[in-house]
C-alpha cells in the first residue's frame, strides 16, 4: 500500500509514510465513515442512542441497501436546519466581508512599513492567535453585555441613557467572529502584498495614474491570491463555529455549529446530529477543495 | 525604494491594533480588581489570584489540561515530523493525493465534525472516554499543523546535503539525525509549541471526547463563562496570557538569535 516507496528507500522511510498515513485513516478517515454510517440509521432510547449499524458486515451491507434517509428528509422539513444553514452563510460570509476591510488596510501598512517595523507588528498580529480563542471571546462578553464596560463608558461619557442591548444579538456574534479570525486574514493579505513589485505602481503613477487608480487597478489585482486565501480562512472556519455564537450570540443566532451541538449534548439525537455534519461538510466541501488545490499551488509553485 | 505608509494606512493599522488589544487588555486590568462587578473599579487587588488556589475544581482542570497537552502534542510532534518528512522527501508513493488530502483537511474541518465523528468513532469500538480519548483526538488535528511546518521548512532547503551524505555511504537513518533532523530542529520546536497551545485551548473537541473525571480547563471555563463574567476566570485568563506571550517572546527572540548566529557562520 502505502508504503511501496519509490526509490531507495529504507524501512525507516517507509515507517515514516505509514504510520502517520495509517493514524489518519483511524482516527480522521474512519471516524467520518461512521458519522456518514451512523446518520442514516434510526434513533433509538438505548445507550448509545441509536441503533446500530456496525453490528456486522452483513447487517452493515443490507443497510447500504436500504438507507435510512428519514434523518435528511426531517432536516428539511424543519426550518429551523434550514435556517440556521442559512444563516450561517450569511453571518460568515459577511463576517469575512468586514475582516477582510478592516484586515486589508492593516496588511497593507504592515507591508509598506520599514524593515525594523513589519517584524514588530507581524508578531502583534500572531500573538492573539496564540492566546487562547475561548479568553479571547470571553473578553467581549465583559465588554458588551448590559451591565458591561462599553455601556458603562457610553453610559458615563452621555452619548446614550440607556444601556445598549449588544450581548446576545448577532452583532455581538459579527463582533466576535472578526475580532477572532483577523489575524488569519491579515497573514496571507500581508504576505501576497509584501511581495509586491514596487516598480509597477511607480510606473503607474509616472504614466499618470492617480493614487487611487493605482490601487484599483494594480495593487487590488496582483493582492487577489492573497485575499482568496484570507477569505477562506475566515468563512470555512466561521461556518461551522459554536463558542462564538454560544456565548455571544446566545438564543439570537442559530448557527448550524450550535445546532450540531444542541441535538448531540441536549437532544441526544446521535443519528441526527450526524446528519447535521455530514449537510455541513457538503456546505463546506467546494470552498475547502478549492482552498486546498490553492494551498497545494502555493506549496508547489 | 519602498514607501512608507500614509497618514490612512498608519490610521487603519492604530485602530485595527486597538481593536485586537483592547479586550485583551481590558479583561487583564478587571482581573486586578476588587470589586466583584465588572463595571465598578474597587481598587487594585490581587484577591482573586489568592481565592484561585482554594479552588480544586479549577486546579484540576488546570492539571488535566496540562498533562493531556504536553502528550498530545509530544505524540502530534512525532506523527506531524514523519507526516511533514513523507511529504516533502517522498515525491511518488501510493495514496499520496489521498495522504496529503487527509493533512490538510482536519485545519479546515469545522471542530463540531471532528469532535462528533471522533467520539462516534470511540464508541463503535467501546473505547472508554477519558485522558487517551481526548490525548488522541488532540494528538490528530495537531499533527496536521505539525507537518505543514516541518513541509515547509523541509522545502526552503536544497535536497543535495542529504544526497551526499548519503553519496558518502552514510545510512538513512544517520542522515535524518545528523543533517535533515538539526535542519528542521526550529520547525519541530514550533511545532510542539504550536500543538500545546492547540491542545490547551480547545473546547469542542475536547467536550466531545472527555468522559466523566477529564474536565479540561477550557471546559470548566466555558461552564462558568456561561453563568456570568467572573473576576477568577479573568484571573485565570490573565495568568494563561501571561504564560503563552512569555514563551511566545521568548522563542522567538530565540530563533531570531540562532538565525543571526547562522548568517554570521555563513559569512
Amino acid at each position: 500500500m502505502a508504503g511501496q516507496a519509490v526509490g531507495h528507500s529504507g524501512w525507516g522511510r517507509r515507517a515514516a509514510i505509514l504510520i502517520p498515513y495509517l493514524w489518519l485513516i483511524a482516527f480522521f478517515l474512519a471516524p467520518f465513515l461512521i458519522v456518514l454510517k451512523i446518520s442514516i440509521s434510526t434513533t433509538a432510547i438505548a445507550q448509545p442512542p441509536y441503533t446500530p449499524v456496525w453490528d456486522s458486515m452483513g447487517a452493515a451491507l443490507t443497510h447500504l441497501a436500504t438507507p435510512n434517509l428519514g434523518n435528511y428528509s426531517f432536516l428539511f422539513d424543519d426550518p429551523l436546519y434550514i435556517d440556521s444553514y442559512l444563516n450561517s452563510l450569511k453571518v460568515a460570509g459577511l463576517s469575512t466581508l468586514i475582516a477582510l476591510l478592516i484586515g486589508y488596510p492593516m496588511a497593507y501598512g504592515i507591508a509598506r512599513s520599514s524593515r525594523n517595523w513589519r517584524g514588530a507588528l507581524l508578531t502583534l498580529v500572531i500573538l492573539p492567535f496564540w492566546t487562547s480563542f475561548l479568553i479571547r471571546v470571553y473578553a467581549w462578553v465583559g465588554i458588551l453585555k448590559t451591565e458591561g464596560i462599553l455601556n458603562a463608558f457610553l453610559l458615563w461619557t452621555g452619548v446614550i441613557s440607556e444601556p445598549l442591548q449588544i450581548h446576545f444579538t448577532p452583532t455581538a456574534v459579527y463582533i466576535g467572529i472578526v475580532y477572532s479570525y483577523l489575524p488569519f486574514m491579515i497573514l496571507p493579505l500581508y504576505s501576497t502584498l509584501e511581495k509586491l513589485d514596487e516598480s509597477l505602481l511607480e510606473a503607474a503613477a509616472d504614466l499618470g495614474a492617480r493614487p487611487f487608480t493605482t490601487f484599483w487597478r494594480v495593487t487590488l489585482p496582483l493582492s487577489m491570491p492573497g485575499i482568496a486565501a484570507g477569505c477562506f480562512l475566515v468563512f470555512i472556519p466561521a461556518v461551522g463555529e459554536f463558542v462564538i455564537p454560544e456565548l455571544l450570540g446566545g438564543s439570537s443566532t442559530q448557527m448550524i455549529g450550535r445546532t450540531l451541538w444542541n441535538e448531540f449534548f441536549q437532544n441526544r439525537d446521535w443519528p441526527l446530529a450526524s446528519s447535521v455534519a455530514v449537510l455541513l461538510l457538503m456546505v463546506l466541501v467546494v470552498p475547502i477543495m478549492i482552498f486546498q488545490r490553492y494551498a497545494r499551488r502555493e506549496g508547489t509553485g | 525604494m519602498r514607501r512608507g505608509p500614509g497618514l490612512f494606512l498608519k490610521g487603519a493599522m492604530a485602530l485595527g491594533f486597538a481593536f485586537l488589544y483592547a479586550p485583551i487588555l481590558i479583561l487583564m486590568l478587571y482581573s486586578f480588581n476588587a470589586s466583584k462587578l465588572v463595571t465598578v473599579w474597587g481598587g487594585f487587588s490581587t484577591r482573586w489570584y489568592v481565592e484561585l488556589w482554594s479552588n480544586t475544581a479549577l486546579l484540576d482542570a488546570a492539571w488535566v489540561s496540562a498533562t493531556v497537552a504536553a502528550t498530545a502534542s509530544t505524540l502530534a510532534t512525532v506523527l506531524g515530523v514523519m507526516a511533514g518528512y513523507s511529504l516533502a522527501r517522498v515525491p511518488r508513493f501510493l495514496g499520496r493525493t489521498l495522504f496529503s488530502g487527509m493533512v490538510l483537511a482536519p485545519l479546515v474541518m469545522p471542530e463540531v465534525i471532528t469532535g462528533l465523528s471522533l467520539l462516534l468513532a470511540f464508541i463503535s469500538v467501546s473505547m472508554d472516554r477519558g485522558f487517551v480519548t481526548i490525548v488522541i483526538a488532540h494528538a490528530t488535528f495537531s499533527m496536521c499543523y505539525v507537518a505543514i511546518v516541518i513541509q515547509a521548512r523541509l522545502a526552503g532547503f536544497d535536497q543535495s546535503v542529504e544526497e551526499a551524505a548519503e553519496d558518502l555511504g552514510a545510512r538513512p537513518a544517520t542522515v535524518f539525525r545528523r543533517i535533515t533532523l538539526p535542519l528542521i530542529m526550529p520547525g519541530v520546536i514550533s511545532g510542539w509549541l504550536l500543538s500545546f497551545t492547540l491542545s490547551l485551548d480547545d473546547l469542542v473537541i475536547a467536550s466531545f471526547t472527555s468522559g466523566p473525571g477529564s474536565t479540561t480547563l477550557p471546559m470548566k471555563i466555558f461552564s462558568s463563562v456561561r453563568l456570568g463574567v467572573t473576576p477568577e476566570i479573568n484571573a485565570i485568563a490573565t495568568i494563561l496570557i501571561g504564560l503563552v506571550a512569555m514563551g511566545t517572546i521568548f522563542w522567538s527572540l530565540a530563533l531570531k538569535r540562532a538565525e543571526a548566529n547562522r548568517l554570521r557562520a555563513a559569512q
